[in-house]
C-alpha cells in the first residue's frame, strides 16, 4: 500500500467515522433488546403466561450458550389486538431490536404489519395461520409449523402410530372446534386426508362445536351415536375437558382419541382435572426433542425458575418461545450489530442445528418460514405427556387401542 | 338418527336447561323487581362457583352442601351492594345502570383473576362422572342433582313470595311502586331484601354449576348474556317462567345441535329471543303491563 | 359561538401537527383514539340523539368491515367502491332493527337485548360463512407503501391517522349540523317525552328510523377503515359483545348526547388505559388483572359522581 492509498483510506475511515457517528458505538453493542408481545392477561392469559416462561428463562441460557446479553421488554397485549399494535409500536419506540410474539393469530398479524412498516424484525413463535408468511413481508420469521404443516405431520405420525401397534381402525368420527385454528385444521385435513391412501380410515362423521360452548352433550351423543373405531379430535384446553367428561357419562369408550394437531390433551390442566381419565389421549404436535442437549439445558434453567412446575405441561409454549429469542440472539452475534436491517438479513441466514423442537435445522425459506419442523405423537401416559413417536424421539411405547376400548 | 339418540339429547336439555333456569331465576327476580339491569349476574355466579371449589379444597365439602354457607353469604353481599352501590342508579338511565354493573364485572373478572390465576379451577366428586340409565336413556346423576336444586329453589322462592308478608310486599312494590309508597312500605329495604334472594338464587346456580363447567376467570359475561335471553324469553318476574325459558332455550339448543351444526346452536337462542321480543315481550308466562 | 369555534379551530390545528412532534408509538395510540372517538360519536347518533339504546353496535362495524373486504378480496375492488356497499347493507341492517323494535313498540332495555341478539346471530353466522373466510378469518393482502395510495387506502401509518381525523371532523360537522336542523329538534323531544312528542303529531317512527340509519352509515364507514387498516378480520373479535361495549365506553364517560362526548370520553379512556398500565409498570405491580381492576375502579367513580359525563362540567367551567 503506498503513502497516498494510505491516505486515503484514514481520510475514507475519518469521513465515516464522522458521517455516522452511532456507528461505531452500535458495532460495538453487545446488548440485544427482545421485546416480547405475549397476552398475559385476558382469555388467553394462561396461553401467555406459560410461554413467558420460556422467554424468562432464555437471557441466561443464551449468556452460557452463545455469551450474548439479551435485555428482555415485556409487554402484556391483553389478548387485545389493538392493544397487540400499540405495545408493539411503544416497544419499538423504547428501542426493541427485535420482537417476539404472540400465539394469537390477529395479534400477530397486527404486529407484523407494524415490524414491516418500522423495520423491526418479528420472530413468531408460535402461530399457524398460514397468511400471515403469504404476505412477502421482509421482516417477519416463523419457526413454527403452518396449520398445513401440522396436519401434514399430524396424519402422517397417525398412519406411524397405526403401523407401530399393528392396527387398522376403518372409520373415525371427526370433532373440531369451530374457530380459526379448527377451521385451518379442517380443511387441511379435507384436502390431505384423502390423498394418503395408506391410511386405513374414513372420516363417518364431522361434528363443528362451539368453542365456547360449556355443554357438549349433543355433541357426544352424535360422535357416540356414528360407532366409529376413534375420535379424530381437534380442540382446546376446556373443551377438550368437558368431551372427555362426557364421553365418560355417555359411556361411549372408542378405539382411542388423537388430535392430529390442537392444544388441549397434554397441558398440565387436563392431567390434573380428569386424573386418569386423561390417560392414553393422544396429540401429534410439533414438540420438543427429550433428548436434544438443547432441552436438557432449558429443562434444568426451567426447573430453577419454576421449582414447582415440570416442562412436559408447558413444552409447546416455553420450546418455541425460547428458539424465537435464540434466533434472534444467533443472529445478533453473527451481525455483531443491532440495526435491524442488518439483523434481519443475519436472520435470515439463520442454520441453527444445535436446538430444542424437533424437525430439521432452523432455516427460513424466502417467505420467512422454517420448514421442516417436526412434529411428535405425545401420548398420555402415567400422567404425563409422553413422546412415543417418532422412535428416535421416544421415551415410551405408543398404546393403541386404550384399554377402555369396549367393541360395540 | 335414531329414536334414543333424540330422546336422550332431548331429556339432557331439559336438565340443562333447568340448571340454566336456575342461573336466570335471581336475575328474573332482581329484574322484575327493582328493575335493574343486572349486567354482572354472570361474574355473581362465577364468584360463588369459586367459593364453592375454595369450600371445596380446604374443607372437602361437597358442593350441595356448600349451597347453605355460600348462600348465607350472598344474600349479605347481594344486600349490602343493593343499598350501597345500586340504589342511586335505580331512577337512572339504563346505560348509566348498565355502564355500572360492566364496571362491577370487569372488576369482578379481573380481581378473580389475580386471584386465583388463569387456570381452571374444579371440585371432584366421585358421582360427578356417574349416570342413571332408566329404558336406553342415560341420565347425567350431576346434572340430575343440580336439576333437582333448581326446581326446589324455585319451589321455595314461589312458596317465599306467595305465603310470607315480606314477599307480598315485594310483589306490591313490583305491581305498583307509587301504590307501595303510598301505603308505607319501606321500599328501599324492600328492594335490597330481593337483591339478596337472588343474589342466594345465584350462589345457589353456582354451586351446583360447579360440578358440570370448570371455572374460569373470564366464565361470567356469557352466562349473563344466557340469563338474560332466558329471562326475556321465559317472562319477567315468574318464577316458572324462568325455569321454562331455561328449559325452552336447553332444548331447542339441543335439538338444534343435533339436527343442524352443533357450532351454530347459539344463534338459535337468539334466534329465539328476537322471536320473542317481537311477538310476546312479556315472555311466556310473564304479564302484560 | 365564536368562543367554541376558536377552541375548535385550536383543537383542529393541534391535532394536524401532531404528527410532526410525536413519536411512532403515540401516533398508534392517537389513530386509536380518532378510530373510538369517529364509532363513538356515530353510536351517540342513535343513543344520545334518537335515545334508543344499542348494545350491538358491533354489527355494523363488522358487517361494514367484511362487505369492503370481501369484494377486496374476491373481486379486487378497492375500498372506495367497498365503501358503498358496507353503507347501503349496514343501512339496510339498521333499518331492519330499527323497524322491527319500534313497530313492535320495544324499548329501553329491550331494545338493548334486541341489538345483542342481532350481533351474536351475526356473528355465529360468519362463523359459519367460509366465502367471507369463516373461523379462520380473512386477511387481505397487504401492501406496504411508504407513499399515500388513496385509491386502495394503502400507506403509512400517518395516513391512516389523517384519514382517521378527516373523519372524525366530518362527524363532528354533520353532527352539529344535525342538532341544529329539524331532526336534532325532534329528536331531542323524543329523547324527553316520546308519548308528548307524539300528541304533538311528530311522527316518532320516522324520526327514530332516521336515526338509526345515520348512526349505521356512520359506523359502516368505521368498519370499512378497520378492514384496511388491520387488514384481517376474524368474526369471533369483530362481532364480540366487547367491541360494542368498547364503542359505547367513550361516548358515556364523554358525556352522551353531546357533540364532544364521545371524542373526549375516547381520549380519556385511551390515555388512561395507557396510564394504568405505565404506573403498575412504574411500581412494578405487575400482575395479570391488576391493571383491569383499576380501570373498572375509575369507570365505577365516574358513572358514579358525574352520571352525565366528564365533558358537561367542563364545557361549563369552560364555558363554552
Amino acid at each position: 500500500m503506498d503513502r497516498r492509498t494510505f491516505s486515503k483510506n484514514i481520510a475514507l475511515a475519518g469521513a465515516a467515522a464522522a458521517l455516522s457517528p452511532f456507528g461505531i458505538a452500535r458495532a460495538q453493542a453487545r446488548k440485544l433488546k427482545v421485546g416480547v408481545i405475549l397476552p398475559r392477561s385476558g382469555y388467553l392469559g394462561f396461553i401467555g403466561q406459560s410461554c413467558q416462561k420460556g422467554a424468562d428463562l432464555a437471557p441466561g441460557v443464551i449468556k452460557d450458550m452463545l455469551g450474548v446479553d439479551i435485555e428482555l421488554m415485556n409487554a402484556d397485549f391483553e389478548s387485545n389486538v389493538d392493544t397487540a399494535r400499540t405495545r408493539a409500536e411503544r416497544l419499538i419506540q423504547e428501542g426493541a431490536n427485535v420482537l417476539v410474539g404472540a400465539f394469537d393469530s390477529g395479534a400477530s398479524a397486527a404486529i407484523a404489519q407494524v415490524a414491516e412498516q418500522r423495520g423491526v424484525p418479528y420472530v413468531i413463535n408460535i402461530g399457524a395461520a398460514p397468511q400471515i408468511t403469504e404476505q412477502g413481508y421482509k421482516f417477519v420469521f416463523r419457526n413454527f409449523q403452518t396449520a398445513i404443516d401440522i396436519v401434514r405431520e399430524g396424519l402422517d405420525l397417525i398412519g406411524a402410530l397405526f403401523q407401530a401397534t399393528n392396527t387398522v381402525p376403518r372409520t373415525a368420527v371427526y370433532m373440531h372446534v369451530n374457530d380459526t385454528f379448527g377451521q385451518a385444521m379442517t380443511k387441511g385435513i379435507g384436502a390431505m386426508l384423502p390423498l394418503r391412501t395408506h391410511l386405513p380410515f374414513k372420516i363417518v362423521d364431522t361434528i363443528p362445536y362451539d368453542p365456547a360452548a360449556k355443554d357438549l352433550t349433543v355433541e357426544v351423543s352424535k360422535a357416540k351415536a356414528s360407532n366409529a373405531d376413534f375420535l379424530l379430535l381437534v380442540c382446546r384446553l376446556n373443551d377438550a375437558i368437558l368431551l372427555r367428561r362426557e364421553m365418560v357419562k355417555q359411556r361411549w369408550n372408542p378405539m382411542g382419541i388423537i388430535s392430529p394437531g390442537s392444544p388441549g390433551m397434554y397441558e398440565e390442566q387436563y392431567f390434573k382435572t380428569l386424573g386418569k381419565l386423561s390417560e392414553y389421549s393422544i396429540s401429534n404436535v410439533p414438540w420438543y426433542n427429550p433428548n436434544a442437549k438443547l432441552t436438557k439445558i432449558v429443562e434444568k434453567a426451567f426447573l430453577k425458575q419454576n421449582p414447582k412446575d415440570r416442562l412436559d405441561f408447558h413444552g409447546l409454549n416455553v420450546g418455541y418461545t425460547f428458539e424465537a429469542i435464540l434466533i434472534a440472539a444467533d443472529a445478533f452475534k453473527r451481525a455483531g450489530t443491532t440495526d435491524p436491517k442488518t439483523l434481519a438479513d443475519a436472520i435470515r441466514q439463520t442454520n441453527i442445528t444445535d436446538k430444542m423442537s424437533l424437525g430439521g435445522p432452523i432455516k427460513f425459506n424466502a417467505k420467512g418460514q422454517v420448514e421442516g419442523i417436526g412434529s411428535a405423537c405425545v401420548q398420555n401416559l402415567n400422567l404425563l405427556p409422553t413422546v412415543v413417536l417418532p422412535t428416535s424421539a421416544a421415551k415410551a411405547k405408543p398404546v393403541f387401542p386404550a384399554p377402555y376400548y369396549k367393541k360395540t | 338418527m335414531s329414536v334414543e339418540l333424540a330422546a336422550n339429547v332431548v331429556v339432557a336439555g331439559v336438565l340443562t336447561g333447568l340448571v340454566y333456569g336456575l342461573m336466570a331465576l335471581g336475575l328474573s327476580v332482581i329484574f322484575g323487581v327493582v328493575r335493574v339491569v343486572n349486567f354482572a349476574h354472570g361474574e355473581m355466579m362465577t364468584v360463588a362457583m369459586y367459593a364453592a371449589t375454595v369450600l371445596f379444597a380446604s374443607l372437602g365439602m361437597d358442593p350441595f352442601v356448600c349451597i347453605l354457607p355460600v348462600a348465607v353469604a350472598f344474600f349479605f353481599f347481594g344486600y349490602a351492594l343493593q343499598r350501597t352501590l345500586i340504589n342511586p342508579f335505580i331512577a337512572r338511565p339504563e346505560h348509566s345502570q348498565f355502564m355500572l354493573l360492566v364496571a362491577v364485572a370487569l372488576i369482578i373478572v379481573n380481581g378473580l383473576l389475580m386471584i386465583f390465576g388463569p387456570s381452571a379451577r374444579t371440585v371432584q366428586v366421585d358421582y360427578q362422572l356417574e349416570s342413571f340409565e332408566i329404558g336406553g336413556i342415560l341420565l347425567d346423576k350431576a346434572r340430575l342433582y343440580a336439576a333437582l336444586a333448581a326446581v326446589a329453589t324455585a319451589a321455595g322462592l314461589f312458596a317465599f313470595f306467595r305465603t310470607t308478608r315480606a314477599g307480598k310486599a315485594i310483589r306490591a312494590c313490583a305491581d305498583n311502586h307509587l301504590g307501595a309508597l303510598v301505603v308505607g312500605l319501606d321500599v328501599k329495604k324492600l328492594y335490597a331484601l330481593t337483591f339478596g334472594l337472588g343474589a342466594v338464587c345465584v350462589a345457589v346456580a353456582g354451586c351446583a354449576m360447579v360440578l358440570l363447567v370448570d371455572v374460569t376467570p373470564p366464565l361470567g359475561p356469557a352466562y349473563t348474556l344466557l340469563a338474560f335471553v332466558i329471562v326475556i324469553v321465559g317472562g319477567l318476574g315468574s318464577m316458572p317462567g324462568a325455569l321454562l325459558g331455561g328449559v325452552l332455550i336447553g332444548v331447542s339448543e339441543a335439538l338444534a345441535g343435533l339436527f343442524v351444526a352443533p357450532s351454530a346452536k347459539g344463534m338459535f337462542s337468539f334466534g329465539l329471543l328476537i322471536l320473542i321480543l317481537l311477538f310476546r315481550p312479556q315472555g311466556l308466562l310473564g304479564r302484560r303491563n | 359561538m365564536t368562543r367554541t369555534s376558536a377552541s375548535l379551530a385550536i383543537l383542529g390545528a393541534v391535532l394536524v401537527a401532531f404528527p410532526f412532534f410525536a413519536g411512532n408509538y403515540a401516533l398508534s395510540v392517537a389513530t386509536l383514539i380518532l378510530y373510538f372517538a369517529y364509532t363513538g360519536q356515530a353510536w351517540n347518533v342513535m343513543m344520545g340523539f334518537a335515545g334508543q339504546l344499542s348494545l350491538g353496535h358491533a354489527l355494523y362495524v363488522g358487517v361494514g368491515a367484511y362487505a369492503a373486504a370481501g369484494l377486496f378480496f374476491h373481486y379486487g375492488l378497492g375500498p372506495w367502491a367497498g365503501l358503498w356497499l358496507a353503507i347501503f347493507l349496514c343501512v339496510a341492517m339498521g333499518l331492519v332493527v330499527g323497524f322491527l323494535a319500534f313497530r313492535f313498540g320495544i324499548s329501553g332495555v329491550y331494545f338493548a337485548l334486541l341489538t345483542i341478539a342481532f350481533a351474536e346471530f351475526t356473528r355465529i353466522g360468519f362463523d359459519h360463512l367460509d366465502w367471507l373466510g369463516g373461523p379462520g378469518g380473512l386477511f387481505l393482502k397487504v401492501a406496504q407503501r411508504d407513499s399515500w395510495d388513496l385509491p386502495n387506502f394503502r400507506g403509512p401509518p400517518l395516513m391512516y391517522y389523517y384519514a382517521m381525523l378527516a373523519l372524525c371532523l366530518l362527524a363532528l360537522l354533520v353532527c352539529s349540523r344535525l342538532l341544529r336542523s329539524k331532526a336534532g329538534y325532534y329528536w331531542q323531544a323524543i329523547r324527553e317525552n316520546e308519548e308528548a312528542a307524539q300528541a304533538l303529531g311528530i311522527n316518532t317512527f320516522r324520526w327514530k328510523m332516521l336515526a338509526v340509519a345515520i348512526s349505521s352509515a356512520m359506523t359502516a364507514v368505521s368498519g370499512v377503515f378497520f378492514a384496511f387498516y388491520y387488514n384481517n378480520l376474524f368474526p369471533e373479535q369483530i362481532f364480540h359483545i366487547s367491541r360494542s361495549i368498547e364503542i359505547i365506553l367513550g361516548p358515556i364517560i364523554g358525556g352522551i348526547g353531546t357533540l364532544f362526548g364521545p371524542i373526549l370520553g375516547a381520549a380519556v379512556l385511551t390515555l388512561l388505559s395507557d396510564g394504568i398500565t405505565d404506573g403498575l409498570a412504574a411500581l412494578g405491580w405487575e400482575i395479570p388483572g391488576i391493571k383491569q381492576v383499576f380501570y373498572g375502579v375509575v369507570l365505577l367513580a365516574v358513572i358514579m359522581f358525574l352520571p352525565n359525563g366528564i365533558w358537561p362540567p367542563i364545557a361549563r367551567k369552560l364555558k363554552l
